[in-house]
């Protein structure tokens, strides 16, 4: 009896006390929009987050894995205070997540400065492609640039001469206002920026952009307004008569509201639940099983890919998170099997990576998304030039 | 020349939209001297409703109907449960409760109908545009919201000026105390006008749903610009509130359609695509401003009608 109780004592005492260095837990904070009517976005991002752990077994590189939730409330200057929390008083390993570009470039600061590795799961404004790069940032989607890039390529592809631009007036959708004139070889023959996010009605934007009489118009309005901008543009009655092009304006949250409105409507992405890699199958057949009646999004798909990254830079410095520079060399492998296919990152930890073209498909009762084309392979975003990181 | 009578009409459309929510907020404020924070909630309530009676009933304009009736029994409920508590009180409690009205407000309706949103599809007789000068092409639904509003404008018109309630209701924003001690049922009075307030504001957020989509929070937003046109127009005064409405509507429009077209004269390409939407958004503001210097009890005080 006292044997055995010694030897449970000497067990206990040897599983306390891990070898000097090594982690107990991975400890992440992931910050995103949990309230308000952007909510859905953040929700689909935590519900991706947690499938991936689930995949994983809930643990990286045999640690138990632990994750903090915050909500930035879609304000750059809350993002921020929660990045900081995150930061200061839970000691993360790592930050995941930011859905805006906005709130993204207010909480960079405090991470980068205490050398904790962030890994955006959404927004990409070009400063941190650029020259605010960092050895201490990666993306798991994109820079804001290279989707509507992309479109602009298409675009060109189906003889569009001249195109109106409309977006909201921040980070990202500068950003994206410029990628699409960069590759647009026709005539850019009008651009408005609304304000954001409190502008919802766009009815002078829409007056303005019919009287231009373009060939085309391009838009990009992430969450609701997607929903609303749609529905305006059909009132406009300009459905029939200037066809529209979109970035992140139409995906799977926004489509079960925009639905007949939304057919015919093109969009890019670098991810579509439809494409055909074991790895996103299984992602999105998990998804629906796990959530019934909900389908995931591109958000979601780049907060997987975000839990499989770090869990792989886990694995690959058996869990010895304090050692800065190997952390940073396993992250900058991208050594796990991403649901868009595998990628590279480039010199700015962006990922060099395929754009597709995506329609809109009635099936039955349903609205879904289907992958129609490859628009272009490797792209890699136009601000890494300006990164000094090589 | 199209576009600018495309622009106005725009500019029209908002403002007598705007008009509906800052009638019944003026009224509740002017009448019942109480600050309603809640009145958004309303015009959010009024877009929930709508989308889902017309989805049961799969007509817009029935849907439509029985949203207003059922705002206005809420309207009227939340008057006989909450509001009564808060008369003769300071005006810190009424944005006090009043707030909290909104958190329960923006909570229930995420109970009842969860956090994503509904949309409310226009049938298609609506979802088109109509030719209405040779050449000009203009939304039909805006079309419709502008007839609409003018009609329940000229209601009102004729409720407060011609009608006995309307008289109670003058009396009312003149001299409280003097309608109760003449032997007015002051309390049914009151009922009566918040729930018209509360109908007002539904019939706002159910035209403007298949504009703006049905979400939670969409009342907050939209509720500032209510009030600074109370603010312009003088409070208690429905006439204010439409002149001051249709104001603000042209200039938040105008502003935005031609404003950055004058800064790029001045400035750079970028400086002028940055900085115009802000400072656009600024004009009302600005309006509000000037009016209070000028005349601080706004431009048709209750007093003066």
């Amino acid at each position: 009896m006292r044997k055995t109780l010694l030897a449970a004592g000497a067990a206990l005492m040897l599983a306390a006390v891990p070898a000097a260095a090594q982690n107990k837990t991975v400890k992440i904070g992931f910050v995103s929009t949990f309230s308000g009517p952007v909510a859905v976005i953040g929700n689909d991002m935590r519900n991706s987050f947690e499938l991936a752990l689930d995949h994983l077994g809930r643990k990286m590189g045999g640690l138990p894995v632990e994750v903090i939730y915050e909500d930035d409330g879609f304000k750059p200057e809350v993002g921020k205070q929660k990045t900081e929390k995150l930061i200061e008083s839970d000691k993360v390993d790592f930050i995941v997540g930011y859905i805006w570009s906005n709130v993204l470039l207010a909480s960079v600061k405090p991470a980068f400065d205490s050398k904790t590795f962030l890994i955006s799961a959404n927004a990409g404004p070009n400063q941190l492609a650029g020259e605010l790069c960092s050895p201490y940032f990666f993306s798991t989607s994109w820079q804001n640039d290279q989707t509507p890039q992309a479109m602009g390529l298409y675009m060109n592809q189906k003889g569009v001469k001249s195109v109106f631009l409309i977006g909201p007036n921040y980070a990202a959708g500068k950003d994206m206002l410029a990628g699409v004139a960069s590759t647009f070889k026709g005539k850019v023959v009008g651009q408005e920026l609304t304000t954001w996010p409190s502008q919802l009605d766009f009815s002078a934007e829409l007056s303005k952009a019919k009287a231009a009489k373009p060939d085309a118009i391009f838009v990009f309005y992430p969450g609701a307004a997607g929903v609303q901008f749609l529905s305006q543009y059909a009132q406009a009655g300009l459905k029939g008569t200037i066809p529209l092009y979109t970035a992140f304006t139409i995906d799977e949250l926004s489509l079960p509201r925009q639905k007949e409105l939304a057919l015919g409507v093109p969009g890019a992405q670098q991810w579509v639940n439809d494409l055909p890699n074991e790895q996103n199958k299984k992602y999105v057949a998990d998804y629906v099983k796990k959530y019934p009646g909900l389908k995931p999004s591109f958000y979601g798909a780049q907060s997987y890919d975000a839990a499989m990254l770090v869990a792989s830079a886990v694995a690959a410095t058996k869990g010895n998170l304090s050692d800065k520079p190997a952390v940073q060399a396993a992250l900058k492998k991208a050594d796990f099997k991403s649901v868009r296919g595998n990628f590279k990152f480039g010199n700015n930890h962006f990922p060099i990576q395929n754009f597709y073209l995506q329609d809109v498909v009635k099936q039955g009762d349903d609205y879904v998304l289907k992958t129609v084309a490859t628009i272009v392979k490797d792209s890699q975003d136009s601000h890494h030039g300006k990164c000094p990181m090589k | 020349m199209t576009l600018f009578i495309e622009q106005c009409l725009n500019g029209l459309q908002f403002g007598l939209l705007l008009f509906l929510l800052a009638a019944g907020l003026t009224l509740v404020f002017g009448i019942m001297d109480l600050v309603n924070l809640a009145h958004g909630s309303l015009y959010m309530v009024g877009a929930y409703f709508a989308a889902t009676f017309a989805a049961f009933t799969g007509s817009f304009v029935l849907g439509a109907v029985l949203a207003l009736v059922a705002t206005l029994l809420v309207g009227m409920a939340v008057e006989v449960i909450a509001m009564r508590r808060l008369y003769g009180r300071d005006h810190l409690d009424h944005v006090l409760g009043t707030f909290g009205l909104i958190l329960f407000f923006d909570e229930s309706v995420r109970l009842i109908w969860g956090p994503a949103g509904l949309s409310l599809p226009l049938p298609p007789w609506l979802n088109t545009s109509v030719q209405i000068l040779p050449g000009v092409h203009y939304s039909a639904y805006r079309l419709a919201i502008i007839v609409v509003t003018l009609a329940v404008a000229a209601f009102l018109y004729f409720l407060v000026m011609r009608t006995r309630i309307g008289m109670l209701i003058r009396a009312g924003a003149s001299n409280r105390e003097m309608v109760g001690a003449l032997g007015v049922n002051i309390k049914l009075l009151y009922t009566l006008v918040f729930g018209l307030g509360a109908a007002l504001a539904g019939l706002a957020g159910l035209m403007q749903a298949p504009i703006l989509t049905v979400e939670i929070g969409m009342g907050e937003k939209i509720l500032i610009l209510a009030f600074v046109i109370t603010v312009i127009g003088g409070i208690g005064s429905i006439r204010g509130a439409l002149v001051a409405a249709i104001f603000v509507g042209f200039i938040d429009t105008l502003g935005r359609a031609f404003f950055p077209d004058m800064l790029r004269l001045m400035f750079t390409k970028e400086v002028a695509a940055t900085a115009a939407p802000a400072l656009s958004s600024m004009l009302i503001y600005l309006l509000m401003a000037i009016v209070l210097i000028v005349k601080p009890e706004g431009l048709f005080s209750a007093g003066n009608r």
